[in-house]
């Protein structure tokens, strides 16, 4: 009956947001009597895994064949049926990427699981099983009644505040059955910008926008970046014009983030861009503009030419070490 | 070879799946205790996401043959977004006419039209901007026993294979499988299409044909809508004080 949370790996290490998802998955055991199981899939660090106990697993389910290690959403949804099955598990939780919502997804019709999708709390539980979601793309929340024996929640980041102990979770073996057809697909080539932090992942995000004026003027953005340890993302146009690869492009039709803080230097704050750091918790503006509509979506703000500003910023970094 | 590759490239069946979503720009409101959409002033959109799945079927449609249809489940107040589409180069349109309220659901609708009329390739949005899943596709996938991959950047066909390009975290990576396929597209897979006037005046005679839902489970329900807290002022620190915002980061927001 445990609470079974699928995590994703980093390297063979379990990534930080899919932490947040056992630390959320745990509390969910609470809530409803039980215990929370880790599955994880491919090559993995045993101590890594382990570590989920900290954030309130008590077991993990490591299926370690090497033909896991590619991430195969396929295969994954597969795997995941067969543990919740195994498990006998009424809530499953995944937290949300690309990845996620497709394992999700397939495992929701595996499992005719009722699935939900951008979780932003912990659900309620008293007879019925309700949960809130993002909806609009952070526009508004809807509270949604899961009516399936079987749930799948796939919860956004900052769902819950994670607070980490010093337990360990016994990790055994596990065997499920490979189906050849999840396996048909070649893969070619595969481009990772594996020096850079991850968007998704990164607790400071620095992003630049048109007011930039050319991908020749990225160097302040980038060290301010670099001696904060923060990630770096873009408005659309800027990847629209090539300025910066599209992996970086922030807002409704590219990636949605939210991290602790998100510093935008010369974007005007339009609508769609909004959309995609308004699960930000706090937000800096740095604009010439005071009437840029950004200012209203802010924490703080820096009316003044982003050239002039982003090396006194810098500096003032540096002095903190 | 030959023959069947000209054959199957001839016959390519392509289905596009759209959503009729609240424009980008929309403000978001609720009616009726929390539990309706305002719909008062907004305006409404083919999902962008489809737009660029759309987009695509058409150049394929123009590269090797065959047909895109567009399916819509929801009512008829989207008739009009379907018959963009008719217009951007879709050759006829399904709608189920169901009022959708969950992805299952959406899902299941989908799979009983694809399973009927077998295609070759069902393009997806990656995700509805209303209510942000990223999961049908997935679910059709799986409901038809073919796979399903998202988000895809790069689409070609050659014969019965796709070669596709999808984004993977913080990177993308390239891969090529056997149709017929899900997918669910975002940019740059292509570039939004504009009606053009004769697309607009060949769409009113296109074929849109309304189908009836076949029954379908609905696996969650939504009860109450509501919207986020107001964000508080804005704190302003002057430029020529700048290094003061990395103190307060420090000591009052506690971030860095
Ligand atoms: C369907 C749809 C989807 C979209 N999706 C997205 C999306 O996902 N993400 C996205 O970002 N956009 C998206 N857009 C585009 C969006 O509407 C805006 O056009 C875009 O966000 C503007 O980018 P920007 O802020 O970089 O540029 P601009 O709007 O041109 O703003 C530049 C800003 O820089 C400031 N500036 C100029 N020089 C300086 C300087 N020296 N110092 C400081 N500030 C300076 C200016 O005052 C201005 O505010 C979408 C649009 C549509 C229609
Ligand atoms: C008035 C109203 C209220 C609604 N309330 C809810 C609600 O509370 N909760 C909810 O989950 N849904 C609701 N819906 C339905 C919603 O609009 C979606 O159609 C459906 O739920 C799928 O959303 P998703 O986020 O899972 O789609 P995603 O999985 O994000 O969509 C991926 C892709 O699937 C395709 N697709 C999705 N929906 C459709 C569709 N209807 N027709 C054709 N193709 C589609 C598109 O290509 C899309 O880009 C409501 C619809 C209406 C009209």
């Amino acid at each position: 009956m445990s609470v079974l949370i699928f995590v994703e790996l980093d390297n063979g290490a379990v990534k930080k947001t899919s932490l947040e998802a056992v630390a959320y998955g745990a509390e969910v055991a609470k809530l409803t009597g039980t215990t929370a199981t880790v599955l994880a899939l491919g090559k993995a660090d045993v101590s890594s895994l382990a570590q989920t106990g900290a954030f309130g697993a008590t077991k993990v389910l490591h299926a370690a064949d090497e033909k896991l290690t590619h991430e195969n959403s396929l295969a994954y949804a597969d795997i995941l049926a067969q543990a919740v099955q195994q498990e006998n598990s009424k809530v499953v939780i995944i937290s949300k990427s690309g990845l996620g919502d497709a394992v999700a997804a397939r495992a929701s019709a595996k499992l005719k699981a009722g699935i939900v999708s951008g979780v932003t709390e912990l659900p309620v539980v008293n007879g019925s099983f309700t949960v809130k979601r993002s909806i609009y793309t952070g526009k508004a929340f809807s509270n949604v009644e899961v009516k399936s024996d079987i749930k799948i929640l796939v919860v956004k980041k900052n769902a819950i505040e994670v607070v980490e102990s010093s337990g360990t979770a016994a990790v055994e073996n596990f065997g499920p059955t490979l189906r050849d057809s999840d396996f048909q697909a070649s893969v070619g080539a595969v481009e990772k910008a594996s020096s850079e932090l991850s968007l998704t992942e990164a607790d400071i995000i620095v992003s630049g926008g048109r007011g930039m004026k050319g991908p020749e003027n990225w160097q302040p953005l980038l060290d301010f970046a670099k001696a904060l340890g923060a990630a770096t993302g873009c408005s659309k146009p800027v990847s629209d014009l090539d300025w910066r690869p599209h992996h970086e492009h922030i807002g409704q039709t590219g990636i949605k983030v939210a991290p602790n803080l998100y510093i935008a230097c010369g974007i005007s704050g339009a609508i769609q861009h909004l959309a995609g750091v308004n699960g930000s918790k706090y937000i800096v503006v740095i604009n010439k503009d005071p009437e840029a509509p950004f200012f209203k979506a802010a924490d703080y703000g820096i009316v003044g030419d982003v050239f002039d500003v982003l090396p006194k910023l810098t500096k003032a970094v540096e002095d903190l070490k | 070879m030959g023959f069947i590759h000209r054959l199957l490239t001839l016959i390519m069946k392509i289905l596009v799946c759209i959503t009729n979503v609240p424009d980008t720009t929309a403000k978001i409101t609720f009616t009726d205790n929390d539990t309706k959409l305002n719909k008062a002033g907004v305006q409404y959109i083919i999902g962008p996401y489809d737009d660029y799945a759309l987009a695509r079927a058409v150049e394929l449609k123009e590269q090797l043959g065959g047909s895109v249809t567009v399916l819509h489940v929801g009512e008829a107040d989207a008739d009009p977004q379907i018959r963009k589409a008719l217009a951007i180069g879709a050759d006829d349109a399904i709608r189920i006419n169901a009022d959708p309220v969950d992805s299952y659901f959406t899902a299941a609708q989908i799979a009983h039209v694809a399973a009927e009329n077998k295609y070759d390739l069902i393009l997806m949005g990656r995700e509805s901007i209303d209510f942000n899943s990223g999961v049908v596709h997935g679910l059709v996938g799986e409901m038809l026993g073919i796979p399903s991959y998202s988000p895809v950047m790069k689409l070609d066909i050659d014969g019965t294979t796709a070669t596709l390009a999808r984004e993977i975290d913080g990177g993308k990576e390239t891969l090529s499988a056997s149709l017929p396929l899900v997918l669910g597209c975002q940019e740059p897979i292509s570039e939004w299409k504009i009606p053009n006037m004769r697309g607009i005046m060949t769409a009113r005679t296109k074929p849109l044909n309304v189908v009836e839902p076949v029954s379908g489970e609905v696996l969650t329900s939504p009860e109450k809508y509501s919207l986020p807290a107001p964000k508080g002022a804005c704190k302003m620190i002057p430029a020529a004080e700048a290094e003061t915002l990395i103190k307060l980061l420090r000591t009052e927001a506690k971030v860095i």
